[in-house]
């Protein structure tokens, strides 16, 4: 793919992070569309954001209404054709209760929203969104949330640590996870999880937070430069149209 | 025929609520020594209409299951009667 990038954000009412993806998308030289939820179709995009925020004020549960928006009809199928897809605290609640990614997210266990940079251990570089990493690699990136405790049935867990669909898990600067360096109390500290593809990734850090060294850090862009790569080496991408 | 419901929605049982432990110790600091579990959910009244219970509870069900509950963590019920004096019937 010789051009830049398309990346659709998918805007709800009461999203509030997807200025940041579209300023980030600037900053590289690609194009960003925000999308607003009511619409039902995403174009010739790329890939597709789901920002953070409160999508419909979560009222019910996080995500609950935000899933059947018109938009997610065509999240869905871009998703179901191997269309990258990246959903971002909010947006990994909403992946979560549309099924696109098993689990929930319940309220962080010390009832406190907590906002802060975190350290992630990498645990597999693999997909769109992760493949410049390296498995082990500890990057640091913001948190902002007050219901990101991760939670799967038994099962379903055993099914994502023994396929390798943890990608990302909390952990201290030195790469250990412990339970002083989980900030909500998520199961195995799970901090990001794709589903069986490999195409979509849910993660409760904001990686558009962190892409120039004036705001504290620029890891983030890893998973941008992530994405650049594979839409390289995935020319079909491109043709795509949903 | 209207119908009210009061949907009961719960975590299911295993899943930690931290905000019913928080309340549970507010309850102790009060003096309520030996109040040792409280949990937390929703509650929803809603007002339909349904040709008859079967209907009415089908209904239910599928609200129930389509969105207003999450199996992975939680579990709805529901009580249902009659609404027998609708609004729009009693000012006709």
């Amino acid at each position: 793919m010789s051009r830049s990038p398309r990346v659709a954000v998918v805007v709800f009412p009461g999203t509030w992070s997807e200025r940041d993806y579209a300023h980030v998308a600037g900053l590289l030289g690609w194009e960003a569309r925000l999308i607003w939820h009511a619409e039902r179709e995403l174009g010739d995009a790329d890939a597709v954001v789901l920002p953070g925020g409160f999508a419909h004020g979560d009222y019910l549960r996080t995500g609950a209404i935000a899933r059947f928006s018109p938009i997610m009809r065509a999240v869905e199928a871009f998703a179901a054709v191997g269309g990258p897809v990246l959903g971002s605290c909010n947006g990994f609640q909403i992946l979560c209760e549309a099924g696109l990614l098993p689990g929930v997210l319940l309220r962080n266990e010390h009832l406190e929203f907590r906002c802060d940079w975190q350290s992630l251990r990498v645990e597999q570089a693999i997909g769109p969104w992760l493949n410049q990493l390296a498995p082990g690699t500890v990057i640091r990136l913001p948190i902002s949330h007050g219901e990101g405790r991760y939670y799967a049935s038994p099962s379903a867990l055993a099914d994502l640590e023994a396929t390798g669909r943890v990608v990302l898990r909390y952990a201290d600067a030195d790469g250990r996870v412990t339970p002083d360096a989980n900030p909500n109390g998520s199961l195995n500290a799970i901090a990001g999880i794709v589903n069986e593809r490999g195409n979509v990734l849910g993660m409760m850090p904001h990686p558009e937070r962190a892409a120039e060294a004036e705001v504290g850090g620029t890891d983030g862009l890893y998973l941008f430069r992530s994405l650049a790569a594979w839409l390289v080496a995935q020319p079909a991408a491109a043709e795509r149209r949903l | 025929m209207r119908w009210l419901a009061e949907v009961h929605i719960r975590l299911r049982p295993g899943i930690a609520d931290p905000e019913g432990q928080t309340i549970a110790g507010g309850l102790r600091a009060l003096g309520f020594d030996s109040v040792d579990d409280v949990r937390s959910g929703t509650l929803l009244r809603l007002g339909f209409r349904a040709p008859s219970r079967e209907a009415a509870e089908e209904a239910l069900a599928s609200m129930c299951r389509r969105l207003l509950a999450n199996p992975v963590m939680e579990t709805a019920d529901w009580e249902l009667r009659v609404d027998e004096a609708p609004a729009d019937e009693v000012s006709a």
